[in-house]
């Protein structure tokens, strides 16, 4: 998978960039998510312009004589849904959901991942022992029935961060369905693969020589840290991070097919497939439709860090 | 090595109770009533006295993390608040299912990634090796749920193929294990083939070839068995990811396994059976680890020249 020729570009010729643009795999899955990151941002805007119909309505045309869902294809491209709503326009939509929810979830994995990786491989010893151990309990768990505990005791609770004496109550929290919680249980379940890749990739750095003629030089561990290390490993962060998308938007998938996604009535991907399964026989469309768009969707951010990983990370594999 | 088992035995032992603290303080320290959850929201002040009562709910955290965990060394897993079956009866009734489908997937997903991942590696950089990376991306890419309703629309009711879903023998396994196997082999045959690219380039199997030893011989025996070693590491910890896909996959195909009861419960918001199926797999997961931590000696002797 490492081209060998490409792995020396990274650091003795600054066309490393070129690298990127010129791998087919980044190629294949920039565009695609560039189409989906351009449909998702423009939708509402297709809507106004009446090019695009509002993925919430429902149309009495969207229904046949019996009443049930348009197949794709005539007026409706890509057929209708069991309430008349046009699938096309909720798959759009959905990519709303899917890519907010997926980025947001992969900031927040990325940034617990890197500061416990971090901490862990830096500082070494009995908080690495333990930073280590708290990761494995965490990976010890299917992502998704975690993420199903954790969506369960959200539901409509209020979490109060301020002292009780202290009335201070903007500081509540409401945990309620919806995106931000969503993404708040996606990110909390997902850090852990990040953590061992980082934490095995500042074990290396810090062994290095350069290291230790800064650490000789009196740098401070701030400066080591954020001066040295992270630089170092940032290609690693960016190939994890893509992954991690792809991983968080399956997630949240996942999620939504189980029902404790973002609520109905707003479109998502996997909340559109429970929908569909009960009429698949007869409309197969309301479950391919969005399924096909999961797929591209995850396929892009794989395709993306699989070609990044190949300019960017030559040496780690897996 | 002795010491070491014991070392692994004792930090297994940990980790399963740092789960078990961890989906504890996850059901209980949020705020909210239990009781209310199990008794419905029009139940008597007597009725939710009763239940706090009974599961102890009155009593301060720490004390009821006490009960939870003496309950789980006996075994006790709580009981469902749907069926009020105990928890742990629920999942062993189910395990059957669950255990042949995922060994018949792992079984299916290595007979494929093997020698994909071995002739990759032999022919590194060819469109071969480049079409199985696509392919590999795209298995990895693919819902399971989504991927299982399909299959079962496409092969068993259109084409009959396979029985369309149940669980009444053998035959009824191969579609759900196949699908379970597709969404794995594309990770396994790419890690199969950096570990084996690894391999072939040192020096013993240089040697290997210089002594003038079949390719096959250098490719199969020398090149494979060091490569597998990482394979079997990550596929003791890929156990928990096999749970998850496995929980869809039975559910789109009606076997009753763990997988259909999780979702299940998930649907009914019946947190004991949630927080157990989560402690069951926990249990799984380490037992998979302390597994291959074992099978380590044998398959790598260098393991055992060590200690």
């Amino acid at each position: 998978m490492s081209d060998p020729s490409r792995s020396t570009s990274r650091c003795e010729s600054p066309g490393w960039f070129g690298g990127i643009l010129r791998n087919r795999l980044v190629q294949a899955g920039g565009f695609i998510l560039l189409l989906l990151v351009l449909a998702a941002v423009t939708a509402p805007l297709w809507v106004r312009a009446g090019l695009l119909r509002d993925p919430l309505q429902q149309f009495p045309a969207g229904l046949d004589e019996d009443g049930m869902p348009l197949r794709a294809g005539g007026d409706f491209l890509a057929g209708t849904d069991n309430l008349g709503r046009d699938v096309f326009s909720r798959v759009v939509f959905g990519s709303r959901v899917s890519l907010t929810v997926g980025v947001s979830a992969m900031l927040i994995a990325t940034l617990i991942g890197v500061v416990i990786g971090i901490v862990a491989g830096f500082r070494g010893g009995k908080l690495d022992l333990l930073l280590m151990r708290y990761t494995e309990m965490n990976m010890t768990l299917p992502a998704i029935l975690l993420a199903v505990a954790f969506a369960g005791v959200m539901d409509n609770r209020v979490l109060h961060l301020h002292p009780s004496a202290l009335p201070w109550h903007w500081l509540d929290v409401e945990l309620k369905r919806g995106m931000i919680s969503l993404f708040l249980i996606i990110g909390l379940v997902c850090w852990p693969g990040m953590v061992r890749v980082i934490r095995a990739q500042v074990l290396s750095v810090k062994e290095r020589e350069f290291i230790m003629a800064s650490r000789a030089l009196g740098a401070s561990d701030a400066r080591l840290i954020f001066g040295h290390i992270l630089p170092n490993i940032l290609p690693t962060i960016i190939v994890m991070a893509v992954m991690l998308t792809a991983s968080t938007i399956m997630l949240e998938a996942g999620l939504g097919y189980l029902g404790i996604g973002v609520p109905a009535p707003a479109p998502t991907w996997g909340s559109m497939i429970t929908d569909g399964q009960p009429y698949f026989i007869t409309a197969p469309h309301l479950v391919i439709v969005p399924g096909a768009a999961i797929v591209l969707t995850v396929l892009a951010f794989n395709l993306l860090g699989q070609g990044l990983q190949e300019v960017l990370d030559p040496k780690r594999k897996g | 090595m002795l010491l070491r088992l014991g070392n692994r035995l004792f930090w297994s032992v940990v980790t399963l109770l740092g789960t078990a603290v961890l989906t504890f303080f996850l059901v209980n320290a949020v705020p909210g009533d239990v009781a209310r959850v199990i008794a419905g929201p029009k139940a008597s002040a007597e009725v939710i006295k009763a239940i706090h009562t009974k599961f102890h709910l009155d009593e301060p955290i720490w004390k009821r993390l006490g009960y939870h965990l003496n309950n789980l060394a006996h075994g006790d897993l709580g009981q469902s608040y749907v069926t009020e079956q105990p928890v742990a009866e629920a999942i062993l009734t189910r395990l059957p299912a669950t255990a042949a489908l995922s060994a018949l997937a792992i079984i299916l997903w290595m007979l494929l990634a093997v020698p994909l991942g071995v002739l990759t590696a032999k022919y590194s950089g060819s469109w071969f090796d480049r079409l199985v990376l696509v392919l590999a991306t795209l298995s990895l890419s693919l819902p399971a749920f989504w991927l299982a309703r399909m299959f079962q629309y496409c092969l068993s009711y259109r084409l009959g193929w396979f029985p369309v879903a149940g669980f009444r023998g053998f035959s009824h396994l191969l579609l759900p294990a196949g699908t379970l196997a597709l969404l794995f082999v594309g990770y396994y045959a790419r890690l199969i083939h950096s570990n084996v690219t690894e391999v072939l380039n040192s020096p013993y199997i240089r040697a290997a070839r210089a002594k003038g030893a079949p390719e096959t011989v250098v490719l199969f025996r020398h090149g494979l068995r060091n490569a597998m070693i990482p394979v079997v590491t990550i596929l003791g910890m890929d156990v928990a990811g096999l749970l998850g896909g496995v929980m869809f996959v039975e559910n789109v195909f009606a076997l009753p396994g763990i997988g259909t009861l999780a979702v299940q419960s998930v649907f009914n918001l019946d947190v004991p059976v949630i927080m157990g199926t989560v402690m069951f797999s926990a249990v799984i997961v380490v037992a998979a680890n302390l597994v291959v931590d074992v099978l380590y000696r044998w398959i790598d002797p260098r393991i055992k020249a060590a200690h």
